[in-house]
């Protein structure tokens, strides 16, 4: 169970620094002095906070808004946890949601079941991830400069499809469904198919040897091959997932907002990988878990509601997000450029 | 060694302090904006609803519609996303609804992706008003128009027609050839030439597709394949202000009239150095002004959004509810050399 931090610290640290500083220090203390939870403790004491000062923050309608906003991003978070740990990065998944979502609003006008152009839209989701990985693997294209000219591309296809024009009609069913929340809760119900992409995402990443695989692969290519992982099959396999989860979101985000529209979520990709970071994924590769990536996706979330409630402007609020983000990439830069300043002996142990 | 282990704990305060100091930032804003303030019965907490902050136009606009709210002594508010998406506007109503404004004032950014979000805020019992850019009329109470397509080639006409004397050659310079409103207003205009400007005639339109260097080489190669030209109409803000610049260096200035549709920002030099004399659009401080008192005629119950409604709007006047729960500002607004400093959009 200590597999959350083990790939870390096998490649990182020295062996011997590794057993005594990690293995020396009691078990619950390696599972929740962490980073992950550092955030997870963050969303918990600004939710306590802001449900007592900012007026109707507390309710769950506010709940049901967050969720609903945070579900793309959210998903999308989960393949680009498995991307950005191996080094690489997808900035295209933005424009997969608008191809996905234009793909949608023709097929169904075109007279298509909505589940037959479901399945279409998870499917181009897979070719888009597949070109993108074709590009990064095969050609051996750095995954910056492929996926800036598949997010030009794929965005460029989805706009030409439709133009400044929009389609609407789309079964009441699925548009109620993706809005409906479970019980009285607040929670919606499409939160449940996000919990099990949590928990499938989850478990491969950290508990099958293909997710360590990825961990290996991020923090030494060389090693990791000659370790036995195959290293283009998983950095495929990786740009597949986002591809694919980016299409899911474009089919949610479509009928979240009953309109298929080319520009339908300009921009998401740097809500997806700002997220990912806060959430503690290092975007060198090698190191994050996910519970820091859910973390990171609900304190932007929690944070800019309650900024919203709170009147403040939007400007201000993206301010302070970007803020947050800078302030948390450069936090462990501090803390070990404050540390070298003080005189050895009196470094703290533990 | 040591190293390694003091650094995780390290972040973790770190991440902590962060915490803290957005906690404060929290506490801080809660306290000074928790207040809820209202005046008398009515709820006249109206706030504006833009397709992005930091547009001039909607400064404008809003900025009537806070004039007209101060004057009913009602809470006036502006929120929106900082670039002109819908589903960030989308989250903007939702938070709205929660914090049970009186009326949301809004320029749509799609006419259907608001459609739920809106639905809900109407079901909570908030009053919906749309300028500028309409949605579907089924998710708003009223919208205010800002021009009809008559009124629109009407003032064109009579600008162009009273600058050169109401004789001699004419042209228009449009936006593409398959513009739809652009070509209703030039029929609408044909009309009225032929049927109140007899020695007025239309020689050529020409078309620069709403881009800057095609209409300022269109403009010029109208000057020269008509030497009697007296006037041309731009119908579209792009084609006006490129017409100007290329009047404005020529040895036409002066000698041939321009008019059309122009923002007072593009038109501001033109006018000054004499290019232009007037041209037309409409004025987005009365449609936010407007707006603001449809605002309130619906939160005090005298309009629901049904055709032959009245309501008065301060210092506008009296106006109608229309079909679809339309309300027209009225006549578009002419600009020229005594007015135009006095806008900023």
């Amino acid at each position: 169970m200590s597999s959350i931090d083990a790939p870390i610290d096998l490649d990182k640290a020295p062996a011997s620094a590794r057993a005594i500083a990690d293995y020396g220090r009691p078990l619950w203390k390696r599972w929740f002095l962490t980073r992950e939870f550092a955030v997870i403790g963050a969303v918990i004491v600004v939710w306590i906070v802001a449900s007592s000062v900012v007026p109707y923050f507390g309710s769950t309608t506010t709940l049901a808004y967050l969720l609903l906003d945070a579900t793309p991003i959210l998903m999308i978070a989960l393949p680009m946890t498995f991307v950005i740990i191996t080094g690489e990065i997808d900035l295209s998944v933005a424009s997969t949601i608008g191809l996905s979502s234009v793909m949608l609003g023709v097929l169904t006008k075109a007279g298509v079941p909505i589940v037959i152009a479901m399945v279409l839209c998870l499917v181009l989701g897979l070719v888009a991830g597949a070109i993108n990985g074709f590009l990064v693997t095969v050609v051996g294209l750095p995954s910056l400069a492929v996926t800036i000219g598949t997010l030009a591309l794929f965005r460029g296809v989805a706009v030409g499809l439709l133009g400044t024009t929009a389609i609407t009609n789309f079964p009441i069913f699925w548009q109620t469904l993706v809005q409906s929340r479970i019980g009285t809760t607040g929670i919606p119900v499409v939160m449940l198919l996000v919990i099990v992409l949590i928990l499938i995402f989850g478990a491969v990443l950290h508990f099958t040897p293909f997710g360590r695989g990825l961990f290996a692969l991020g923090l030494s290519k060389d090693t990791a091959a000659f370790s036995g992982v195959k290293v283009n099959r998983a950095k495929f396999i990786a740009f597949l997932l986002t591809g694919l989860i980016s299409a899911l979101a474009g089919i949610y985000w479509t009928l979240r907002y009953g309109s298929a529209r080319g520009d339908n979520a300009m921009g998401l990709e740097l809500s997806v990988i700002a997220a990912t970071l806060l959430g503690g994924v290092s975007i060198f590769g090698g190191k994050g878990a996910l519970h820091g990536v859910i973390g990171g996706v609900l304190l932007i979330g929690v944070l800019q509601s309650a900024l919203r409630l709170a009147n403040v402007s939007s400007d201000a609020i993206n301010i302070v997000t970007g803020a947050l983000l800078i302030f948390s990439v450069l936090s462990p830069r501090i803390l070990a450029w404050t540390r070298q300043l003080r005189p050895p002996g009196r470094r703290r142990e533990k | 060694m040591l190293f390694h282990t003091s650094k995780r704990k390290g972040v973790t305060r770190v991440l902590g302090l962060a915490a803290a100091a957005v906690t404060l930032a929290l506490v801080a804003t809660g306290c000074s904006t928790g207040t809820t303030s209202g005046s008398g019965d009515a709820n006249y907490k109206i706030t504006f609803l833009p397709k992005n902050l930091g547009n001039a136009y909607f400064d404008t606009s809003d900025k009537g519609g806070e004039k007209a709210i101060k004057e009913f002594k009602g809470t006036y508010k502006e929120v929106g996303p900082a670039t002109a998406t819908a589903d960030a506007q989308v989250s903007y109503i939702n938070t709205l609804t929660q914090q049970n404004v009186g009326a949301i004032v809004l320029s749509a950014n799609d006419p259907t992706a608001l459609g739920s979000a809106l639905t809900q805020a109407k079901t909570a019992g908030v009053k919906i008003v749309t300028f500028d850019s309409d949605t579907d009329a089924k998710y708003r109470d009223i919208f205010i128009n800002q021009a009809t397509a008559e009124g629109i080639a009407k003032i064109q006409v009579d600008l162009i027609t009273k600058q050169i004397g109401d004789t001699g050659d004419v042209a228009i310079l449009s936006a593409s050839a398959n513009a739809t409103n652009q070509n209703a207003w030039i029929d609408l205009m044909k009309a009225d030439l032929t049927k109140n400007h007899p020695n007025v005639k239309l020689v050529d339109t020409v078309y620069g597709n709403d881009d800057d260097q095609t209409s300022f080489d269109k403009t010029a190669a109208l000057l020269q394949t008509y030497p009697n030209l007296k006037g041309i109409i731009s119908p579209t803000t792009v084609g006006i202000a490129a017409a100007a610049r290329y009047l404005s260096t020529s040895s036409f200035k002066g000698k041939v009239a321009l008019t059309g549709l122009g923002t007072p920002n593009q038109m501001r030099d033109y006018v000054n150095d004499g290019t232009v004399t007037a041209f037309a659009l409409w004025n987005p401080a009365d449609l936010g002004y407007l707006a603001s008192y449809a605002a309130k005629a619906l939160i005090d119950g005298k309009i629901t959004g049904k055709k032959g409604d009245t309501f008065t709007a301060g210092t506008l006047g009296k106006f109608t509810v229309g079909e679809k729960g339309t309300v027209l500002l009225g006549d578009p607004y002419t600009f020229d050399k005594s007015n135009i400093a006095t806008f900023n959009f």
